[in-house]
């Protein structure tokens, strides 16, 4: 290991903004397809329900 | 053992591969995060600090990952979709629409991070060099392959169709390679070269060999989580999936 | 005896793409017109220096002429599919990639060629001479029936489906890159003194590659969308 300090970690030797943007947009877009599957999972599930029972009869 | 092998083929019905699918993922899911805690660990605290480029070279830890998914999963999603076309499957089409937005979000991904790696480093933005334009391109196969998958109604024609020109596309982007390249060495003014990466030492190439797989197993995971949701929608008529409801 | 019958169906194919399109001959002269009005707005939009529009010259017309030959691309299958003739062709006992090959030389005889002979007018504008144009012409000549071939792909892809027309395009304009490469390059390269053989042979070389796989891809297409 060899960051002095914490701040130093951050800091990145002056390239903050582009290696953390970096990491950053990676975590963002991780982070948005897990969230938008699980969103889309939610919904598909919700409309099969509600064609259920709206159809009524028990199968 | 022999028994074994002919049971693959049941797998190919969507309602067994998504149980399948249901019980898989959550091992690559474990897999990704493990391999990614530990590429990042290297990325940050044991892979030295670059003599050239300081401790902005970090960025090829994601830049180089992003830029290899993004290739290996357009080949991977054109073998689903050959597969699809040649022997009449519903799921390999699933399987190879599942790939696309996770393929094109790399692509994306390479593109920003080769940006903001260039940016300190070469002075701009965004240089012409024969791999980023290429990866641009790749990109702009990707979103074809979207924009004509959600203008087909018809789930099974739109399949087809996109597994035509993935297969077309495939073809294409050595051919689109080797001309940009060639566009690129003709035109001499861009000498930079995001290809002319740091001196590599061990623990660099180990990192990004890690953060690489570290992908590769997310993007499984992905697929399958979302090959999950396409069953769903797509067989959503039939008796199973009515009974997995309850 | 059969190949005779080979080259009597595409003679058939032709003349008769040939007649229809001369019926409405506005369809084949409107995309002349819009590669003449593209390449006009290069220079309005840059300014009109000349040294800058000299080395513009021959990616500008590449490329409006490539753009110009994309819009014809989405009569190739449509009016057929919607009158059902489409569909009698595929049925019938005649290859259809014989068809497809058939209808994509016709598209090059009327949009390709036309633009052809378009671009030296066009390229005086720029201040390209004698030899700059002889070669822009070979690399249009070489090329356009490669984006035919490529194009038919889309066009069969893409029939009948919503926005099809700006679809299409999305599809085919990378693919149409390499061709765009060399086609372009070739005059530049030749004006550095670097000679223009190189280009013209990958160009011929990707009209063949275009020649022998895109009818494939593009029967595959048709059988899908006739579905």
């Amino acid at each position: 290991m060899h960051w002095n300090s914490v701040s130093d970690f951050f800091a990145m030797g002056g390239y903050a903004f582009y290696v953390w943007g970096s990491f950053g947009l990676t975590a963002a877009v991780v982070a948005g397809e897990v969230l938008l599957l699980r969103a889309q999972r939610k919904s598909i599930l919700r409309n099969l329900r509600d064609e259920l029972l709206s159809e009524g009869s028990p199968s | 053992m022999n028994a074994r092998v002919i049971h693959w083929f049941k797998f190919a019905s969507p309602q067994n591969f998504y149980v399948l699918a249901g019980r898989m993922w959550p091992w690559f899911a474990t897999l990704a995060t493990l391999l990614a805690a530990v590429g990042l660990w290297i990325s940050f605290f044991v892979a030295p600090t670059d003599a050239q480029q300081g401790e902005g070279y970090r960025i090829i830890f994601v830049h180089v990952p992003a830029s290899q998914m993004s290739m290996f999963i357009y080949l991977v999603m054109a073998a689903w979709a050959g597969f699809g076309l040649a022997f009449n499957t519903r799921l390999s089409g699933m399987m190879a629409s599942a790939l696309a937005p996770t393929g094109a979000l790399f692509a994306f991904l390479s593109l920003a991070t080769g940006a903001l790696w260039g940016k300190p480093m070469w002075g701009a933005w965004w240089v012409w060099d024969a791999r980023l334009t290429s990866e641009l391109i790749l990109l702009f196969l990707y979103l074809g392959f979207l924009a004509l998958q959600s203008s087909i109604d018809d789930p099974r024609r739109a399949d087809k169709a996109c597994a035509v020109l993935a297969l077309v596309g495939v073809v294409n982007v050595p051919i689109i390679y080797f001309s940009v390249k060639w566009w690129n060495t003709l035109h001499q003014g861009a000498s930079v070269s995001l290809t002319k990466s740091p001196t590599m030492a061990s623990t660099m190439l180990w990192g990004m060999l890690i953060m690489v797989v570290a992908c590769w197993m997310y993007a499984i995971t992905i697929a399958l989580l979302r090959v999950r949701n396409i069953i769903l929608e797509r067989e959503r008529h039939t008796e199973w999936v009515k009974h997995a409801l309850e | 005896m059969k190949k005779l019958g080979m080259l009597s169906v595409m003679a058939a194919v032709l003349r008769r793409e040939v007649s229809v399109a001369l019926r409405q001959k506005g369809e084949v002269l409107t995309p002349l017109v819009f590669f003449v009005v593209v390449a006009s707005l290069f220079p309005l939009g840059v300014g009109p220096e000349s040294a800058l529009l000299l080395r513009m010259a021959p990616g500008v017309l590449w490329v409006s002429a490539l753009l110009a030959a994309m819009l014809s691309l989405q009569r190739l299958f449509a009016t057929d599919y919607t009158d059902g003739s489409l569909e009698q062709m595929a049925l019938s006992s005649t290859p259809l990639g014989l068809l497809v090959v058939g209808k994509a030389l016709s598209h090059f005889l009327l949009s390709g060629l036309p633009l052809v002979l378009m671009a030296p007018v066009l390229g005086l504008q720029f201040g390209l001479e004698g030899r700059s144009l002889g070669i822009l012409m070979l690399t249009l000549l070489l090329g356009t029936p490669t984006l035919s071939l490529i194009g038919s792909i889309g066009a069969a892809l893409t029939l009948g489906v919503r926005g099809a027309g700006v679809l299409l395009s999305l599809l085919i304009l990378p693919l149409y890159i390499p061709v765009l490469i060399f086609g372009a390059g070739a005059v530049e390269a030749d004006a550095a003194g670097l000679g223009f053989g190189g280009h013209l042979s990958l160009l011929a070389a990707l009209l063949v590659l275009s020649a022998f796989f895109a009818p494939l891809a593009t029967k595959t297409a048709l059988r899908i969308s006739l579905e």
